[in-house]
């Protein structure tokens, strides 16, 4: 039998030159006459050993990183085929300490199947949650996802189960399932890895999605800065639907459920549900006010369940195996595990998914090795651009919605960036603005244009320009912003600001205590 | 038992000529309480209806009672008990009980917050003496003379003031300085007259209204209906007809 050789095909290893390494191991295969075949695989998360290829040896599977294409043959000649003792080589994949300390229940199979295979999915445990669902009924798998705690992992934390109860108690039809996957915060990279790595998952979420709440029609709306998981969810609709699992009744069930893709036009905002839905309808992408809920009146003014692409992969899990293995992880009112992703100035950027509970410092610190540049962490925003910054004497808070909320801030999508102490806050603090004046969508006062006056306020505070006048009226404008903001675009861009500001008032030319 | 029918037709009659600030509607009766006072409304009308039907004026731009409600503008914020923050009062239906304030000091920060961002991109010139919605809402939340002398805002960067001023159309006039970019008249051209000349173009602080693809008006889809000018609640398009010696921008400055 050939042996398997995994070459990572996510954008971030294509990035590193991944291609490369697969066209020179190609070259070596096929020069050398080696009996072995290439697959592109997914991502496993760890950023800094990409491209990182795995050989198959008697179904133990060794991993070798960073590689490069100049490095293929040195490690054919090792012996890659066996199992070399290369400098690149890192041992067996799962022994990888910083992939064995993970608690891998939504990114499972990221990394370890050939997301182009349906048959490979299968065989890791894909589709059992569906046929699970069809044994027990619609109803007891919604009340396992709300038995599991799961809660929106976009950002908003909204209980799963209730979004899904709603939209199944809703009487109009036809009903919709959208997976946003219009991942737009800087440093989050999550949903990416998922459709790039494991699509038949969001597949097969979406169809049990569809079977809870009566559902005909699904969307994955993807952004368009994301080609390859474009690519690969098409892919897998495709295999999916050649299959059965797509279309009219569905693995004998009476299911009728097809998902297509949407792509997006490079709009931020297009990741608040509301605009996702008028771009979908093809409008533009405009923030509805709420009510009425998308659950009651979402695409076409149906019922729709609008879920982020982790929230839905993290479903199958809670299908086949039911609420409490779910529930099982986690703290207090975050049950689970979330999928947090490391980046900015960090030495080991990448991929961590853990039960709720672990701190920020083991992240940052144990995880992720501190910064990249060896210089001590001066801030850090988790949360998403909209998210607030943390001083390191902060780090010490659990990942839990409700602890990071109690400490002023905000856990959003699970992304978390990294500064060292040569960022000037200040700075930060207008590109938040500055974000935010240039992803409005124009639609509500405060964000159109109160982001650009925050913008000028926090230049003349910087050139010391009226310095206290002007910090006075961004107060005042935060406050406006937070409170009058139709969306959380506008609402939550004074986090980043007000936090900038408390915590390093000196690269604002302020006196400390000052904000 | 009296129907939404009746009860909107009461409303109608005791309110002629006052902008209820959403469409009627004609569900069951609800009743609420504005400002301590019960105040009953067919179902499906929004709180700023239950308000204007109250006697109780609460400041806006965005609304009116002949387009759908859109929530642009956000000067209509109310509290209201058992709810997070400040909801829209034009975007929030009515509920049985629901227990509104439409004044607070914090309400009242809050909407001058809002309008003085208006204000930071409005010609200062044409406050004194304007009679548009607009500068009525100035004057409700005490800012009928504009920004204060030494306001931040004062010394905005960026601003429209020497914006598109089209005055191709025979019949009236858009001066982009004075538009404060509620979509009433894009609303209006698609709900009122069905005619979808005008739509708003770019993003963010660079959204403005256009006509059909960034055309003049007159080359434009629109049929001069004029449903777009009677909606304006901030002059920026006026009829022609008002300036009889021609349209001057009184000052091409910033505020």
């Amino acid at each position: 039998m050939s042996v398997r050789i995994f070459v990572p095909g996510d954008a971030l290893s294509l990035a590193l030159g991944a291609d490369d390494v697969a066209v020179a191991l190609t070259a070596e295969i096929v020069a050398r006459g080696l009996d072995a075949q290439l697959v592109r695989n997914g991502s496993r998360g760890l950023f800094w050993l990409e491209p990182m290829i795995e050989v198959e040896v008697d179904s133990v599977r060794h991993a070798y990183g960073p590689v490069t294409a100049d490095d293929v043959a040195a490690l054919v000649d090792a012996g890659l085929l066996t199992v070399s003792a290369h400098a690149l080589a890192l041992g067996p994949t799962e022994q990888i300490p910083a992939l064995a300390a993970q608690t891998r229940i939504t990114f499972e199979r990221v990394g370890v199947v050939d997301p182009r295979s349906l048959d490979d999915y299968v065989a890791h445990g894909g589709y059992a949650g569906l046929r699970r669902a069809f044994e027990v009924g619609a109803e007891q798998i919604l009340a396992d996802v709300e038995v599991s705690g799961l809660r929106g992992r976009g950002g908003a934390a909204f209980p799963t189960g209730i979004k899904w109860r709603t939209v199944a108690a809703a009487t109009a039809t036809p009903k919709y399932v959208v997976a946003n996957a219009d991942e737009g915060d800087s440093g989050t990279f999550s949903d990416r890895m998922v459709m790039e790595g494991d699509p038949f998952c969001l597949v097969e979420a979406m169809t049990i999605a569809a079977f809870v709440v009566g559902a005909t029609h699904g969307i994955v709306y993807i952004r368009s800065e994301y080609p390859q998981a474009i690519d690969m969810m098409r892919a897998a609709l495709d295999t999916a639907r050649a299959a059965g699992w797509l279309g009219p009744d569905i693995a004998g069930s009476a299911l009728s459920f097809d998902v297509e893709v949407r792509v997006g036009a490079g709009a931020y905002i297009c990741g608040e549900e509301t605009s996702m839905l008028e771009s979908i309808e093809g409008k533009r992408g405009m923030v509805r006010p709420k009510p009425p809920l998308p659950a009651i009146e979402g695409l076409y003014g149906k019922p729709t369940v609008v879920n982020n692409v982790v929230t839905l992969a993290s479903v199958p899990f809670i299908a086949a195996g039911g609420g409490d293995a779910y529930a099982a992880h986690g703290v207090g009112r975050s049950k689970g595990t979330l999928p947090v992703q490391l980046a900015g100035n960090i030495a080991r950027g990448g991929l961590v998914e853990m039960p709720f509970g672990v701190t920020l410092r083991e992240l940052i610190d144990e995880w992720g090795g501190g910064t990249r540049s060896g210089r001590p962490v001066r801030a850090v925003q988790v949360g998403g651009p909209l998210g607030a910054y943390l001083a390191p004497h902060q780090l010490d808070i659990a990942l839990d919605y409700e602890a990071i909320a109690a400490a002023g801030g905000l856990l959003g999508h699970g992304g978390i960036v990294v500064f060292d102490d040569t960022v000037d806050m200040a700075h930060m603090a207008k590109f938040a603005m500055s974000f935010c004046a240039t992803e409005s969508c124009g639609k509500c006062t405060p964000c159109r244009v109160g982001s650009t006056r925050g913008v000028e306020l926090i230049e003349r505070i910087q050139v010391g320009v009226r310095r206290e006048a002007n910090h006075a009226q961004l107060l005042e404008l935060c406050d406006v912003l937070e409170h009058g903001s139709l969306c959380a675009l506008g609402g939550l861009t004074p986090m980043p600001v007000r936090s900038a500001m408390t915590l390093f008032p000196e690269d604002f030319g302020l006196a400390p205590g000052g904000a | 038992m009296m129907t939404g029918r009746m009860i909107w037709n009461e409303v109608r009659g005791l309110r002629e000529g006052i902008d209820l600030g959403t469409p009627p509607r004609d569900g069951q009766p609800v009743t609420l309480s504005i400002n301590g006072v019960d105040t009953t409304v067919p179902a499906g009308s929004s709180v700023l209806l239950a308000a204007t039907h109250a006697g109780v004026t609460v400041p806006k731009l965005c609304a009116t009672d002949t387009l759908e409600c859109f929530g642009s503008c956000r000067v209509c914020l109310v509290e209201i008990d058992g709810r997070r923050g400040y909801p829209a009062s034009c975007t929030t239906p009515v509920e049985p009980g629901l227990v509104v304030r439409t004044s607070s000091d914090q309400l009242t920060r809050l909407r001058r917050g809002m309008v003085e961002l208006y204000l930071s991109d409005y010609p200062e010139a044409d406050l004194v003496g304007g009679w548009s919605e607009f500068h009525t809402t100035l004057e409700q939340v005490g800012l009928a003379d504009g920004l204060p002398a030494d306001h931040p805002y004062r010394h905005a960067e960026h601003h429209h003031q020497q914006g598109v001023l089209d005055e191709s159309n025979p019949y009236f006039l858009f001066d982009q300085a004075k538009c404060i970019v509620c979509s009433r008249c894009v609303r209006a051209c698609e709900e009122i007259q069905g005619t979808f000349a005008l739509t708003i173009d770019g993003r963010g602080f660079s959204s403005r209204i256009v006509a059909s693809q960034n055309e003049s008006f007159l080359s434009s889809e629109c049929v001069s209906c004029g449903a777009c000018v009677q909606a304006c609640p901030s002059d920026a398009l006026i009829e022609k007809s008002l300036f009889p010696e021609g349209y001057h921008r009184a000052d091409s400055g910033q505020a």
